[in-house]
């Protein structure tokens, strides 16, 4: 079987969730004799990174085609004038003046990919890949299988959603003949928002690339206990709660660090927040990571804390888990109906995450026992699961067609 | 001649509320008063009362013949004084028959034999007192929270007075011998030992409404034809389970109110067959051997041991931290403050931490009021160290923190 995959981030030089899940999905369908062509796209900035991935592409049945285009995941309209603004005038030219533009400019570039491609099935992750399934779908008469990492709703928390981004999410999801869904949280989005029959939808839940574990030591973990959040600083991922957490903590607790790690907008109010709630010196901020520093943040942290607002998945908190980090994570995410070993929290609810964070300090045997159960626990999360439900989502398609 | 001794487990413990660890040191209630009251009206009406009713209307109809017996915790009395008097009437109604018998153990279902010799002994002797006061009746036969049990608590309770003792028939201590004789515990000089039928208890307890079980659906007349069977092959059968079987563990709608009500009659229709109390039983019969229960077993899990309480770090950490508080509690001779650590004794708390059947989704179902263990855990600890700031308060020596 030959499936046309449209994505848009893929390690090393991806940003979040999305890169790491299409890398674990694309592995855990070759395994199976699965033949992906991944079609990517890449800015001339990210040239070098890309004949990395090439170079360092571990998966046999994986080709990759890349389309040159200056949109990233995760960005918004402002943040693409933004970035393109930045660019010298003889680079910006070549993209889209605004990220809508830009996204249909890289459909048309995608669409000349899929008329030269041979492949059975179409398999798209996320809104902007979304029409450029559909016109593939169209040229060849190909089913197509939509795969929803988060939606508009997600992004924006459900404040300030753009009307057109929203409107290609739904026209691929009603177009599409399967949608799948990385939880039922989001499943349950998607039939409420999207008025997506429950019969259309797939969930298929995420899993983590579990290497071998090698215990780490650092500075810090002589002197402090570490909290940690890791994601991109936007309201999606909820820092805020994190930061009047660790405030409350710092009332009760000693020798406590809380690490901050990722950027986005909100990077300055938060840096800001922190310094006049008088705990600057507790909060550290280091800034986006690059992968190995990402599992070593794991490995320094006693807590990683996921207070998503909204979260269609989660993986950090698999990662953190497979790291033997005790995790704490949002009731609004996809990861909690999934995982056992770990605490839930809503993420409004400062009070009891500070509660719980207090305790998993406190309480050594709590924190042990976390550690190692949900190392236990996230090592039963291979990709070989979601990746034979994709299989099986194929056949469906395939043969309805 | 096979005799069937029926014993009920009656018990409801002292459930917490859920106590924030900003909350230590303010000594708020610990106990969640209505959730307690709830879970005593709903079990009073779907298995106590209907139950009771059954089992007094069994005795009068046949003529004395039909006889049961129950242990209640004296945490589960005190509660049905205060939610469901209604309740302590019935039992007292049953006991003026004089074909019931009560059993003793520890006032507050407590592991504290495991802990403290001379408090096991002092929540003995409470219940002891509890059971002559409200049913005029005075119990020569002890049986251990959760049917816990090992030589040294036989001959223990041999010292205190008692004639007999039940225990959990555990294959890896019978081998081939078989639960349905008394024997004698080794170590020990004439209290004798009443082993519960496993096999044919649990055919009631767990797998009476089981559809998928091959006996499904198990009538009287065959449950009585199984028991005769054991005729001239065993002296007495003894069937022990929660009485929460009847009507809350099985439904109604599933006839397990029926199958109670008709099982007497099916039984006696042998008439080497009949009825006995524990007291009756040992009395009855000879030990035909000794058996050696060198560890602890019970009747909790596949395991029979003490893991369902004691099995992970949290509760191995909960349970220690409780009794190191004996000296200073009794210390301060304040009977409000002794209570309430009494009550934090009770198994069921650190049965609610339990994480090794959690990973199944088969968390301790039955009237468990946590999320998860962890959750147990937290809980519990913030609530003793709050207690042992008010110890230190009430009690005269300091307590190490």
């Amino acid at each position: 079987m030959k499936v046309l995959m449209f994505g848009w981030e893929f390690p090393p030089m991806s940003s979040g969730g999305l890169g790491t899940a299409c890398y674990g999905l694309t592995k855990g369908l070759s395994r199976k004799g699965i033949e992906v062509t991944l079609v990517l796209p890449y800015s001339s900035e990210s040239d070098a990174d890309f004949l990395k991935i090439i170079a360092a592409n571990d998966i046999p049945k994986l080709r990759i085609r890349k389309v040159r285009s200056a949109i990233k995941p995760y960005m918004t309209s402002e943040g693409y004038s933004q970035s393109i603004s930045r660019l010298p005038s003889q680079l910006s030219k070549i993209y889209g003046s605004t990220l809508l533009d830009e996204v249909y400019r890289y459909t048309l570039a995608a669409e000349t990919i899929a008329e030269e491609e041979d492949f059975d099935v179409i398999h798209c992750h996320d809104w902007m890949t979304f029409e450029a399934g559909i016109r593939a779908k169209k040229k060849k008469s190909k089913p197509l299988v939509l795969h929803v990492h988060a939606t508009e709703l997600d992004r924006t928390g459900g404040h300030q959603v753009n009307q057109h981004v929203y409107d290609l999410e739904r026209k691929g999801m009603h177009k599409a003949d399967k949608v799948i869904a990385v939880s039922n949280f989001t499943k349950n989005k998607i039939m409420t928002h999207y008025s997506v029959p429950e019969e259309k939808i797939k969930v298929v839940h995420n899993a983590v690339d579990f290497s071998h574990y090698d215990d780490e030591r650092f500075e810090i973990n002589n002197t402090d206990r570490v909290v940690l959040f890791l994601g991109r600083l936007t309201l999606q991922k909820g820092p805020d709660y994190f930061l009047y957490a660790a405030k409350k903590v710092l009332e009760k607790e000693k020798d406590v660090k809380f690490i901050i790690a990722g950027s986005g907008d909100m990077e300055r109010f938060i840096i800001e927040k922190a310094a006049e709630m008088g705990i600057a010196s507790k909060v550290l901020f280091a800034g986006f990571l690059n992968p190995e520093d990402v599992e070593r943040a794991y490995k320094m942290a006693d807590i990683y804390v996921m207070p998503s607002v909204s979260e269609p998945f989660g993986l950090t908190a698999l990662e953190a888990m497979k790291n033997r980090t005790a995790a704490i994570v949002s009731k609004q995410s996809g990861v909690s109906e999934v995982v056992k070993h770990c605490l839930k929290v809503d993420f409004w609810d400062v009070n009891e995450l500070s509660n719980k964070i207090i305790a998993v300090l406190k309480y050594q045997a709590l924190q042990d026992t976390l550690k190692e159960n949900a190392y236990l626990e996230a090592g039963k999360f291979t990709w070989d699961i979601p990746a034979q439900k994709c299989v099986e989502v194929y056949d469906e398609v395939i043969n309805k067609i | 001649m096979v005799s069937i001794c029926f014993y009920f487990q009656i018990h409801q413990p002292p459930r917490l509320r859920k106590y924030s660890v900003f909350e230590i040191g303010h000594h708020n209630n610990y106990f969640d008063d209505q959730k307690n009251e709830a879970i005593i009206r709903k079990v009073t009406k779907k298995c106590y009362l209907p139950a009771n009713k059954i089992i007094l209307d069994l005795i009068n109809k046949t003529g004395g013949k039909f006889k049961a017996s129950y242990s209640m915790s004296g945490i589960v009395l005190e509660q049905l004084e205060k939610f469901a008097p209604e309740v302590i009437d019935s039992f007292k109604r049953l006991a003026e028959t004089g074909c019931v018998e009560f059993l003793d153990e520890t006032y507050y279902h407590t592991l504290s034999f495991l802990y403290s010799k001379e408090e096991f002994k002092e929540q003995v002797e409470m219940h002891n007192k509890k059971v002559r006061q409200l049913f005029n009746f005075r119990p020569k036969v002890f049986r251990n929270t959760e049917l816990v049990y090992n030589n040294e608590l036989a001959n223990f309770v041999e010292g205190l007075g008692y004639k007999g003792i039940l225990a959990e028939g555990a294959d890896h201590i019978l081998g081939w011998r078989s639960p349905n004789f008394v024997y004698h515990p080794k170590g020990s000089a004439n209290i004798k030992l009443l082993l519960k039928n496993y096999s044919l208890s649990d055919d009631i307890a767990f797998r009476f409404g089981e559809k998928s079980w091959k006996e499904f659906p198990l009538t009287a007349p065959k449950f009585a034809d199984w028991i005769s069977k054991i005729n001239g092959n065993g002296n007495v059968i003894n069937l022990f389970m929660d009485y929460e079987t009847f009507g809350e563990h099985q439904w109604e709608d599933k006839g397990i109110f029926e199958f109670l009500k008709h099982l007497p009659e099916e039984i006696l229709k042998h008439k080497d067959n009949d009825f006995v109390t524990p007291s009756e039983a040992i009395k009855k019969y000879d030990p035909v051997g000794e058996l050696d229960f060198h560890n602890f077993v019970s009747w909790a899990d596949v395991e029979r041991d003490l893991s369902a309480w004691l099995g992970n770090r949290m509760q191995q950490e909960a349970i220690k931290e409780t009794y190191l508080l004996e000296p200073h509690v009794k210390l301060s001779k304040n009977p409000a403050l002794i209570d309430e650590w009494r009550k934090l004794q009770t198994s069921d708390h650190f049965y609610y931490m339990c994480t090794k059947w959690f990973n199944d989704g088969d968390v301790h179902k039955y009237f468990n009021p946590y999320d998860s263990p962890y959750e147990a855990f937290i809980t519990y600890m913030n609530i003793l160290n709050d207690f042992r700031i008010k110890a230190n308060k009430l009690g005269e020596i300091k307590i190490n923190q």
